[in-house]
């Protein structure tokens, strides 16, 4: 028994049948980013005037590296280019230039990844550090020359340390305190210009220490959860491509035409992956 | 009639792959991992009838608890102690606990484990296809995992009564933040596993919604167009697309509310959270209301996908038994779009009393009000179809004709609900139960039995008894009214749902005296023990007949025109003898100067 228009398309829709399937599936896709885009937007929203971490839930602004975000960017884009080009190279014969294509389609999916993995390890050595006066600090853990990831106090603790070297950020332009919950030093070396400034702060001092983690604040909560779920389909499409163009490429011998077929559906997937993330960056690094 | 011996689904064309087909898959291949339409309807439908029957026990446990508090629950009382412990069940009385963990699992489990699955699953798996004319589905091994994913999603399900602490306790609508403090003494615990097994039930959806609605564009035979489809088909096309939209932001806020369980994120817990007198240690800043729009904004629609493919059935059932076209087909059509797209704007009328402004509340009313026009275009036509006809008053026929009246009182009964003025009033209250239930249950179930009694013929070549599927329609639409009716009496005198002892404390050290409504509950569970053995004879039915039903006498023993029935039965794997060809509408039936009185769509003029 055989489907038909597994391959060619149907007359009276013009389409084959996994073209149909990959465009219902992404309409789904979009409905699934649209909530996630949607509980962003509320969160955001209902969130207290001013900025994190000057105010307790403010929204923070300026905590993403806009330069690597922007490369990524970049990155993924030309990967869209790319696979498009495999495709071309089919259509036309060209085996050997599909090939190069795929390849760089897939490098440039790693390689999102791997600048993506970076970016996280950054927040994962980022700390909000809460002092029992009240005033609020971020910044980096310097523990015997290394910085530690997601330390909480019980870390501090268990390594019996009396108090601890942090690299504090000195508050950026976007930033304004409102009262004064940054300490009174770090005010002045913000109105002095300095952008860091290494201090120690007495253990029995701090109440409470987080990373820059999903539970510390809904900001990094969204952050991660968008991002982890865009990387996931990243490395699923990567994944795919890989398949299709590597390893089951013996089916361009045996059925070209469904072949094909195959890396227009994968391209087609590949340029949803990228164009939630042309959404998903203005808006978790620039807005 | 085990005829099937021509190659399935094949013309001369593909007589060359015919040795290749005919390798005997081995019982694995064949019965649990195939990838055959019918097969997977067949394992949808035995499962999900399994779930049915669950969903229905553990509400016959707390029937009895809310007739007779606190007194040991009969026969099963001292296994469910040993089994869940006395936190739950304490020398067979049924806590509060574990009231709330069976009513959570019984609305969950009835909607996604077993109404869906059975609707959708089953009847939309081997009936579609058939319909169409086409050999399979577009992605027959998609559609093999759709069943698998179900499966565990109902085995994740079902395993979350074992462990510590018991299955999810925050109703079947999990709202934030009671299900995510809960059960804060389990890092896994029942609401955890829920989230999971919703996620895996999703994603089976998601895949066969894909599926279906690519088959239906895709496979349709030659000649079938699309307002030549049977209604069937058209009531699973929508029933696809509201899955395939609906489904996913819920899947969004099971992923959101899972990471506030396990990783302690605030997605949908507010700032200042107090739980037993202490602050909860997180960031806070989400929102609970957040959390019930992204649920109403699947489970709004999902109410259309619980009724839209029984609606489908009976109307089928209905042409077929007063041997007439469907009265009204085209508009029965158009309202049934119309409810797909008007679906997805009326969610925020389960949320009248969450304060939200009345201009909100006023679009969300106008737009509740509108969808209940299409509803009624599809029940009136269906009415209308009777006129004239000479029926037969078959089982399926009987289940039909129920469905129209009951979903009717369901239907009529859910505007109160939809206007915000009476629903502050009705809202969380045995009236919303009463209203919901004789939707999905004398409604969609009767739809669904119908199904059962008209399709078994076709998928075991037996039919099942009359006599005894009659008896079973006589006492289930008695005992099923009996049940629901007084409902609507217990919730307009103000008994609220969800309480274990059935509001005797309520109404005792709460607001005052019974207002004469408390030996209502006594009335209505015994009413549910009467439905519980009207079930009995279905059951023994079913099964006997697999074996012992009487054989057809022809592949078409209701004479209906739909291609289903121009099948060998049971249909061989590829479905047709020979590539079908439409030649005209779906329901032929009393064509005047034909020589009988159908005329199947295959049948050239
Ligand atoms: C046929 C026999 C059935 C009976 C006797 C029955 C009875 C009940 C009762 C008494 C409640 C209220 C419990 C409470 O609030 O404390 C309830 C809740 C519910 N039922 Fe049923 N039901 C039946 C079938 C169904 C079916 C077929 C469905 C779904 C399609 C269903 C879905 C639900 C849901 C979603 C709830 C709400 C659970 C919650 O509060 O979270 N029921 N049922
Ligand atoms: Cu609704």
């Amino acid at each position: 028994m055989e489907i038909p228009y597994a391959v060619k398309p149907r007359p009276d829709t013009g389409l084959y049948n996994a073209k149909v399937g990959i465009w219902l599936f992404l309409a789904s896709e979009v409905m699934l980013f649209g909530a996630f885009f949607s509980t962003y937007i509320l969160l955001r929203v209902q969130a207290p005037h001013g900025f994190w971490p000057d105010v307790a839930l403010g929204w923070p602004h300026g905590l993403l590296n806009i330069p690597i975000g922007t490369f990524n960017t970049a990155v993924l884009i030309t990967s869209s280019v790319t696979v498009v080009m495999a495709w071309i190279a089919l259509k036309q014969n060209q085996f050997a230039r599909f090939r190069k294509f795929m390849a760089v389609t897939v490098l440039c999916a790693l390689g999102f990844l791997a600048i993506k993995t970076f970016e996280y390890r950054e927040k994962f050595g980022h700390y909000v550090i809460q002092l029992n006066d009240g005033s609020r600090i971020t910044g980096h853990l310097n523990v015997n020359g290394s910085s530690p990831l997601l330390w909480t106090l019980k870390d501090v603790e268990a390594a019996k340390l009396e108090a601890l070297k942090v690299e504090v950020d000195i508050p950026n332009k976007f930033r304004f305190p409102v009262g004064h919950p940054i300490p009174e030093d770090i005010h002045k070396a913000h109105q002095a210009g300095e952008h860091h400034r290494e201090r120690e702060i007495k253990v029995s001092d701090i109440s409470s220490l987080k990373a820059f983690i999903p539970s510390t604040h809904p900001f990094f909560a969204i952050y991660f959860t968008m991002t982890f779920l865009h990387g996931l389909h990243v490395f699923g499409g990567a994944m795919v491509l890989f398949y299709f163009g590597f390893i089951g490429s013996g089916m361009w011998k045996t059925d070209p035409e469904r072949f094909t077929n195959r890396i227009e559906v994968g391209g087609l997937f590949w340029h949803f992956v990228d164009l939630v993330w042309i959404f998903l960056f203005p808006v978790v690094y620039l807005l | 009639m085990q005829t099937a011996t021509t190659h399935p689904g094949s013309g001369a064309a593909h007589a060359d792959s015919h040795a290749h087909d005919h390798h005997e898959p081995s019982f694995l291949t064949k019965y649990i991992f195939s990838s055959d339409h019918k097969i997977i309807g067949i394992q949808y439908g035995l499962t999900s009838l399994l779930f049915l029957l669950l969903g229905f026990m553990l509400m016959l446990a707390m029937r009895q608890q809310l007739a007779y508090p606190n007194q040991p629950i009969p026969i099963v009382g001292g296994l469910l102690s040993k089994v869940l412990g006395n936190d739950m069940a304490s020398q067979g009385v049924m806590q509060a606990d574990l009231y709330n963990a069976f009513g959570a699992m019984h609305g969950t489990i009835m909607v996604f484990l077993a109404i869906v699955p059975l609707a959708f699953g089953a009847f939309g798996n081997y009936v579609t296809p058939l319909q169409i004319g086409a050999p399979d589905m577009a992605f027959p091994r998609l559609n093999m995992a759709s069943y698998h994913f179900f499966f565990w999603g109902g085995v994740v399900m079902l395993a979350s009564f074992f462990i510590p602490g018991g299955a999810a306790k925050s109703g079947w609508t999990s709202y934030s933040p009671l299900a995510t403090v809960a059960d804060l003494n389990n890092v896994i615990n029942g609401q955890t596993l829920w989230l999971i097994g919703m996620v895996l039930l999703i994603t089976s959806s998601l895949l066969g919604a894909v599926n279906f609605i690519a088959t239906i564009i895709q496979l349709r035979a030659k000649g079938m167009t699309w307002m030549r489809l049977p209604f069937f088909v058209w009531a699973q096309f929508v029933t696809g697309f509201l899955l395939l939209l609906a489904f996913p932001p819920l899947e969004a806020a099971g992923l959101l509310q899972l990471s506030d369980n396990v990783l302690g994120t605030s997605f949908f817990l507010p700032t200042g959270l107090v739980y037993n007198g202490k602050q909860l240690d997180v960031s806070g800043g989400g929102s609970p209301l957040l959390w019930q729009h992204l649920f109403w904004f699947l489970a709004h629609p999902e109410v259309y996908v619980l009724i839209l493919p029984a609606m489908g059935i009976v109307s089928e059932v209905i042409a077929n038994n007063t041997r007439k076209p469907l009265w009204g087909y085209r508009s029965m059509v158009y309202a049934a779009l119309a409810i797909g797209f008007l679906a997805f704007i009326v969610w925020a009328h389960h949320m009248y009393m969450t304060g939200m402004g009345t201009k909100i509340a006023t679009f969300f009313q106008t737009t509740t009000m509108m969808i209940s026009v299409p509803s009624v275009i599809i029940l009136s036509a269906l009415f209308i179809s009777l006129w004239g006809g000479s029926i037969r008053f078959n089982t399926p026929m009987l289940f039909a004709l129920s469905f129209l009246p009951m979903f009717g009182i369901g239907g009529l009964t859910g505007l109160p609900l939809g206007l915000n003025a009476s629903d502050i009033y009705l809202h969380d209250s045995y009236y919303v139960i009463g209203h919901f239930h004789y939707v999905v249950a004398p409604g969609t179930i009767f739809g669904l039995f119908a199904g059962v009694y008209f399709w078994f013929p076709k998928i075991t070549g037996r039919m099942m008894n009359e006599f005894w599927g009659k008896v079973h329609w006589f006492f289930s639409l008695i005992a099923m009214n009996l049940i629901f009716a007084p409902m609507f009496i217990q919730g307009i005198r103000g008994m609220s749902r969800r309480m274990y002892d059935g509001g005797a404390t309520y109404f005792s050290v709460g607001v005052g005296a019974d207002p004469g409504i408390l030996w209502l509950n006594k009335f209505i569970t015994h009413a549910a023990v009467l439905l519980a053995v009207a079930q009995i004879p279905f059951i023994i039915n079913f099964v006997w007949s697999i074996w012992f039903g009487r054989k057809v006498d022809s592949d078409n023993p209701w004479q209906a025109t739909t291609l289903d029935w121009q099948t060998p039965t049971p249909p061989p794997h590829g479905n047709f003898a020979s590539t079908p060809v439409a030649h005209r509408g779906p329901y032929d039936y009393s064509v005047p100067g034909a020589k009988r009185d159908f005329t199947p769509q295959d049948q050239p003029n």
